[in-house]
């Protein structure tokens, strides 16, 4: 009897190539309404089949329907457009500067717009985010200066951050948005820390962490769940499963035939699977998550299911390694098409509203890109000093330093 | 022992006899208690207090929301704390052991010690990462390391390394209210007393000597002054730590009039101490219990020649660790004891 096979090791591919059309099937999506909503205080074990569904409010023909539609005031509704619209655009203003090499490098939301509004818009204003790279949107939510952001982009002498950060690693503190790492995932488990701090202290301020499909991989995710259950900290998990990581598919971090938002059930946490692209949606969920965070009730994991429809960033090209066209392609379409054909069916949006918006929001940005240029930028020589490089590293400025900075000549 | 030369009226509180460890748990006493920032957090540091009792009581005293255990993750346990920090806590994190900071590397050395800098003063993260180190114990190859020369060369974080009880409660306050991220190195061999590397001699212990006298009440040991510990005019021996006390003895027994600088704070350094005294004596050996290649000794054998040159009649020795991982049953061929620095001691006066 001989049935021994020769071993041989799997590697994840996805079902699409450049040149073979993505089979989208593997998203295993649900109907607009059909995820039941559970009260707050649900069990984490009660979220199981959330976990594994998909919440959905918008139907395709734009109408909200389920047990997650909700009496959302028009005027965040209307926030929301604005600010996903204003957030494409400054992506494509920025992209444009990085190509005219006023910029180093860039990082575009491109088709994640809602993900980061929607939460801001749903949280309060004290409350922390701890972003990646990709969550400009809720900068842009917090009315956060266009001109501070574009001046850290250009690495010029205002921008905040002195020169020291790659472009788009934002800090704005008073906004409620956490120092951008840039080492993948670090901020997940720091997020669950300041909600713990904030537990502590009897404070009522929620944190909320973001990560990648691909950094589900590293092990501060798997702290951050850990530590969160732990100490039921007030936290919102945000995991923005855009399907790729640079070149890799979100398979390469574990997520063939499996949802990541079933990683929250293994760890004890409340887990729901949630279209990201459905503004209505993010906005729904966001508000019980946060419930639950204000209310003692424990963390959320939200995997919110969107695609990256840009490249990961300037320095590579989606073309390699995945369909040109892929995003046409995607079953869930576009954040803002989608929300824009919703309140035009509650008479709350029009075509000519929204191609004046787009215009008078093309008008502010430029604007603002013309003062950030004003003051130079890393190629021009209008940096922060050399000898500002010493200060910060330690509070005060120790004598190795001073030696240093000396020897540098400055 | 000259440590308490430098240290101002606090000798008016009143003194207890205290162990180090004693010391360190009242460091954190004393900070809980001033401080209702100060949190206290690690594995098996809550009710238990702690595999070497650093932390007997706090709970008790301060509640589980201030003092409180942890998983087993020190990548979590670092990276809560920096998220801690930025919310505007003082977190006092124990790493169990030094050997087992590895996982919380990212966290210490991307983390904690740039926040400051990144966020342009935003966020900052003052966080005070305990840890034992050093062997001594038989505690093989991951109970026995010190790996202060990974922490040393980050920018942005302060390393501590105390050889008694009243240095280690003065350092470990003034490292709890450092607004900079601070590793503090524990020399677990030190904990209950004093040792000079003579492992087959009955133990002394804390009680029996003067610097196990310490304030009950607040203090601080500057974060950046290191501590003569023997004036000596013949030679200069830089160490910290258990190997304190190993330099210590060896100049004894073999005679030598060196000069023993406990340098504390191993950065940033008090480079002011060490120069001064290396163009004294005119000669210098670096003397720790750390591997020795690429090691802190190295920074401090660069920084002697850098800075002294000219007035040095002799090369620079190092002794220290073997560059092996620590071993268990040969710990003793392995420890850099009197022996050892006994003869780097002869080697540098003949010259």
């Amino acid at each position: 009897m001989n049935n021994t096979e020769q071993l041989c090791l799997h590697v994840p591919e996805p079902s699409g190539r450049p040149g073979c059309e993505t089979d989208f099937s593997y998203l295993q999506l649900s109907p607009a309404g059909f995820a039941d909503k559970p009260d707050v205080a649900v069990e984490p074990v009660g979220t199981r089949e959330l976990a594994t569904q998909l919440i959905r409010v918008l139907d395709d023909g734009g109408e909200a329907v389920g047990p997650w539609a909700e009496a959302i005031p028009v005027e965040i509704l209307r926030k929301g457009l604005t600010d996903m619209m204003k957030t494409r655009i400054f992506d494509s203003r920025m992209l444009i500067a990085q190509r005219q090499k006023k910029l180093s490098f860039y990082m575009q939301s491109l088709g994640e717009e809602a993900i980061g509004v929607g939460q801001t818009l749903a949280l309060r204003p004290q409350d922390m985010h701890f972003p990646t790279y990709r969550q400009q949107s809720i900068l842009i939510a917090r009315e956060v200066s266009l001109v501070d952001m574009i001046c850290q982009l250009l690495s010029n002498e205002r921008d905040p951050l002195k020169g020291r950060q790659l472009p788009v690693m934002y800090s704005v503190r008073e906004s409620g948005f956490f120092s951008i790492s840039g080492n993948l995932g670090t901020q997940y488990i720091q997020a669950v820390g300041w909600a713990m701090a904030s537990a502590i202290k009897g404070d009522d301020k929620i944190a909320a962490g973001w990560i990648g499909d691909g950094a589900t991989a590293a092990s501060d995710f798997h702290s951050a769940l850990t530590f969160a259950h732990v100490y039921r900290a007030p936290v919102i998990l945000n995991i923005v499963n855009n399907q790729w990581a640079i070149s890799t598919f979100q398979a390469i971090a574990g997520g063939e035939g499996i949802t990541l938002a079933t990683r929250g059930l293994g760890y004890g946490i409340a887990s729901l699977r949630v279209d990201g692209n459905d503004f209505l949606a993010v906005y729904a969920v966001s508000k019980w998550a946060a419930e639950r965070a204000r209310r003692n009730l424990g963390p959320t994991l939200i995997e919110w299911v969107t695609y990256r429809a840009g490249p990961h960033s300037t320095s590579d090209d989606p073309s390699k390694y995945r369909p040109a066209d892929d995003w046409s392609h995607f079953p869930l379409g576009d954040p803002i098409a989608r929300l824009k054909q919703h309140l035009i069916r509650i008479g709350a949006w029009s075509d000519e509203e929204h191609e004046a918006t787009h215009k008078a929001l093309e008008a502010e940005i430029a604007t603002a890109q013309k003062e950030a240029e004003s003051y130079g930028n890393f190629t021009n020589g209008h940096i922060p000093s050399a000898a500002d490089m010493f200060e910060g590293v330690y509070k005060e400025l120790p004598e190795h330093l001073r030696l240093q900075r000396q020897q540098l000549g400055k | 022992m000259t440590t308490h030369s430098k240290l101002p009226a606090q000798t008016q509180s009143p003194h207890a006899v205290m162990t180090m460890i004693q010391a360190i748990r009242s460091a954190m006493d004393v900070m809980l208690e001033r401080d209702n920032n100060v949190v206290v957090f690690g594995q098996d540091v809550g009710y238990f207090g702690g595999v070497f009792r650093c932390t007997e009581g706090l709970q008790a005293k301060y509640g589980s929301s201030r003092v409180f255990d942890a998983p087993i993750s020190e990548n979590g346990i670092a990276g809560a704390a920096v998220g801690m920090g930025a919310y505007g806590l003082r977190p006092v994190a124990e790493i169990q052991f030094a050997d087992y900071v590895y996982p919380a590397i990212d966290q210490i050395v991307s983390e904690a010690a740039r926040l400051r800098y990144r966020s342009a003063g935003q966020f900052t993260a003052p966080v005070t990462f305990r840890m034992p180190c050093g062997g001594g114990i038989y505690g093989g190859q991951t109970h026995s390391q010190s790996p202060e020369a990974i922490f040393t060369q980050v920018c942005g974080l302060r390393t501590v390394m105390p050889s008694n009880p009243y240095d280690a409660k003065g350092l470990l306050i003034a490292s709890i209210e450092s607004d900079d991220p601070v590793v503090f190195l524990e020399p677990k061999r030190l904990y209950n007393g004093p040792f000079d590397g003579h492992h087959d001699r009955p133990v002394t212990p804390w009680s029996k000597h003067p610097s196990s006298s310490v304030p009950e009440q607040h203090y601080v040991v500057p974060l950046d002054t290191a501590a003569i510990v023997r004036p000596g005019k013949a030679v200069t021996i830089l160490t910290y730590g258990t190997t304190v006390w190993v330099a210590l003895a060896a100049a004894l027994e073999q005679g030598i009039d060196a000069e023993v600088i406990d340098l504390r704070s191993l950065w940033p350094l008090d480079l002011q101490t060490i120069t001064d005294s290396v163009r004294k004596t005119r000669r210098c050996i670096v003397v720790h219990e750390a591997t020795r290649t690429c090691g802190y000794g190295a920074e401090l054998v660069s920084l002697v020649q850098e800075h002294c040159f000219h007035h040095l009649e002799a090369p620079i020795e190092r002794v220290t660790g073997w560059d092996t991982p620590y071993p268990h049953a040969q710990e003793w061929d392995y420890f850099p004891g009197p022996g050892r620095v006994g003869e780097a001691l002869k080697r540098t006066m003949e010259v």
